[in-house]
């Protein structure tokens, strides 16, 4: 299916089947009625001189609702399967070869190390652009053992890397449940009431303090916010590889959140220094003036480490939840 | 010579995202002249000549900025041309959110920020909605999903646009974007070209200076509202 199936259909079953239509018309000021006029007729007999205040020319408009509808329609085309991405190594800053080929699959967690500046975020940068020799580093990118389409670059329907920066501030006038509700219904998924229900659920499952649907979005805490912004990219967000750069640890239970991503079958790449997450990840890339310098696999010794280190954390935690409570720590 | 339209709402990131990208084409050796349009006054320029590149600067003041812009563009793109330039950038600002300075068959690029509110590209014009290549700045001020549902807003306006994010402060995306400026297309003169949208226009009593206020004073092309 296709915008020229549309064209000829009556607006009141293209409006109540495709309602995206009647909200991209609205984003350009105009008005439509569900009636038995056809998208096409509508089009063509809108007057110009409205256009032209509106800014818009008529073929122009046609040209933008082609592209609109035919990217909408391509989001319930089956995404392409991602069962490896595999990263060819190329470059540090001194011109050294990385002689590095690696390849990770779905449900994997690799953790990215390295001081500030020494090329963290460009290595996720090169996985996010797909890269083909073409970036500062030379590196190359595989997906499926193969130079994936150049489409992955540019689309914004399936993005093959969802990536949760360290950022978690917003600065939109809404209350959690609008949010996550407007990020569903760009996301055009099945039953998004549903998903805000889940995605607010798992939140404040995460977060260590509760909040409700009604708060805005502007006064959540740092904890609840990366709570919310987990939550969401876990329960919305198709793209097969996620690139986290950092989890803070105040205020949320960050082995949940991770536990909550490697769920949903996804290769998550992580930039992070909280020994937790790292030792929870299957392996460590260690970043050096800008390349990829040594690959640690987690051993044995550092598994069983995690547990006694875990538990220092939840020791940690259950001071922290006595302080918030206004208790004193002259014990612990 | 490769010739761009950047504009863009004031404050967005235009001269930081330009920066960025000339940095960029200067790693690959490439002379580039910028054109920096402004209204009153504009220090941007230097930012420019700092970086090596060559800058003119054109400040429309008492005149209307894009119609200032159409009828000097022409002659900096001579300028280019005659500098050997292998790109040349314009910079201007979208003041009223109705201009464009887009030029059909000339590579156009729109630069709008995250924190310009959910319904901005929504309000802007022909400068978003015929851009060929959309730039999201202060992407690193929000979070991931805020950046992803102002994007699709802005998607929804321009559908057929490249839409990129780049951080005008660490560079970010700096680079992938340059890779699409490389595609840009060569030109040698803008003989013969047009708008892609029609400029605003009013060609009344206040267009030529009238400052009092009341019925009796307006003539020429005016427009009441509903009220």
């Amino acid at each position: 299916m296709s915008y020229y199936d549309l064209l000829p259909r009556p607006l009141s079953e293209l409006l109540a089947e495709h309602p995206y239509i009647e909200d991209f018309l609205s984003s350009f000021g105009l008005e439509v009625e569900p009636g038995q006029e056809s998208l096409q007729d509508y089009l063509v007999n809108l007057n110009p001189d409205l256009l032209e205040d509106l800014g818009i020319g008529a073929e122009q408009l046609q040209q933008s609702l082609h592209d609109f509808i035919n990217g909408m329609l391509a989001l319930d085309d089956p995404l392409d399967q991602v069962n490896s991405l595999t990263l060819i190594g190329g470059f540090n800053k001194s011109g050294t070869a990385e002689n590095l080929e690696l390849t990770l699959k779905p449900g994997e967690v690799i953790c990215i190390v390295g001081p500030t500046g020494s090329g963290k975020s460009r290595l996720l940068a090169d996985i996010e652009w797909v890269a083909q020799g073409d970036t500062p580093t030379g590196r190359k990118i595989l997906i499926n053992g193969e130079v994936p389409d150049s489409k992955w670059r540019f689309s914004t329907e399936h993005k093959l890397v969802a990536q949760l920066s360290q950022n978690m501030n917003f600065v939109m006038d809404l209350s959690a449940e609008e949010f996550v509700r407007m990020h569903a219904e760009s996301r055009l998924v099945t039953e998004p009431e549903k998903k805000v229900e889940m995605i607010l659920k798992q939140a404040n499952e995460l977060a260590g303090e509760t909040f409700l649907p009604d708060t805005p979005i502007t006064s959540l805490s740092g904890g609840q916010s990366r709570a919310l912004m987990i939550a969401d990219m876990a329960c919305l967000s198709k793209s097969p590889i996620v690139l986290i750069d950092e989890i803070e640890n105040a205020g949320i239970d960050r082995k949940k959140a991770l536990d909550l991503l490697m769920r949903e079958e996804k290769i998550v790449l992580m930039a992070t220094h909280d020994p937790i997450l790292a030792l929870m990840g299957d392996k460590r890339l260690v970043i050096k003036n800008g390349g990829i310098a040594r690959i640690i696999e987690a051993s044995a010794a550092e598994r069983k480490n995690l547990i006694a280190l875990e538990e220092l954390d939840n020791k940690l935690l259950a001071l922290r939840n006595r302080i918030r409570s206004g208790e004193t720590l002259e014990s612990i | 010579m490769r010739f761009l339209t950047v504009s863009g709402p004031p404050s967005s990131g235009k001269t930081s995202v330009i920066l960025r990208v000339i940095e960029a084409l200067q790693t690959r050796q490439r002379k580039i002249g910028v054109v920096k349009f402004d209204c009153l006054l504009t220090e941007d320029d230097q930012l420019y000549a700092k970086k090596g590149v060559l800058v003119k600067k054109g400040l429309s003041g008492a005149l209307c900025p894009d119609h200032y812009f159409v009828s000097n563009i022409e002659a900096c793109v001579t300028w280019g041309h005659e500098n050997d330039c292998a790109y040349l950038i314009s910079e201007s600002a979208g003041l009223c959110n109705r201009c464009s300075p887009h030029i059909n068959e000339i590579t156009a690029v729109c630069v709008i920020d995250n924190l310009s509110g959910i319904n901005t590209p929504r309000k802007i014009g022909p400068m978003l909605k015929s851009a060929d290549i959309v730039v999201i700045t202060k992407g690193d001020i929000v979070s991931q999903a805020e950046r992803e549902v102002f994007a699709s807003r802005v998607k929804q306006v321009n559908p057929g646009a490249v839409i990129m994010h780049v951080n005008g402060i660490t560079g970010q995306g700096a680079f992938e974007l340059t890779s699409l400026f490389e595609e840009a297309s060569d030109i040698e003169t803008l003989k013969g070209k047009t708008l892609r949208f029609s400029m605003p226009s009013a060609l009344c009593s206040y267009c030529l200076g009238e400052t009092r206020i009341g019925e009796e004073h307006q003539t020429g092309n005016i427009r009441k509202m509903d009220i």
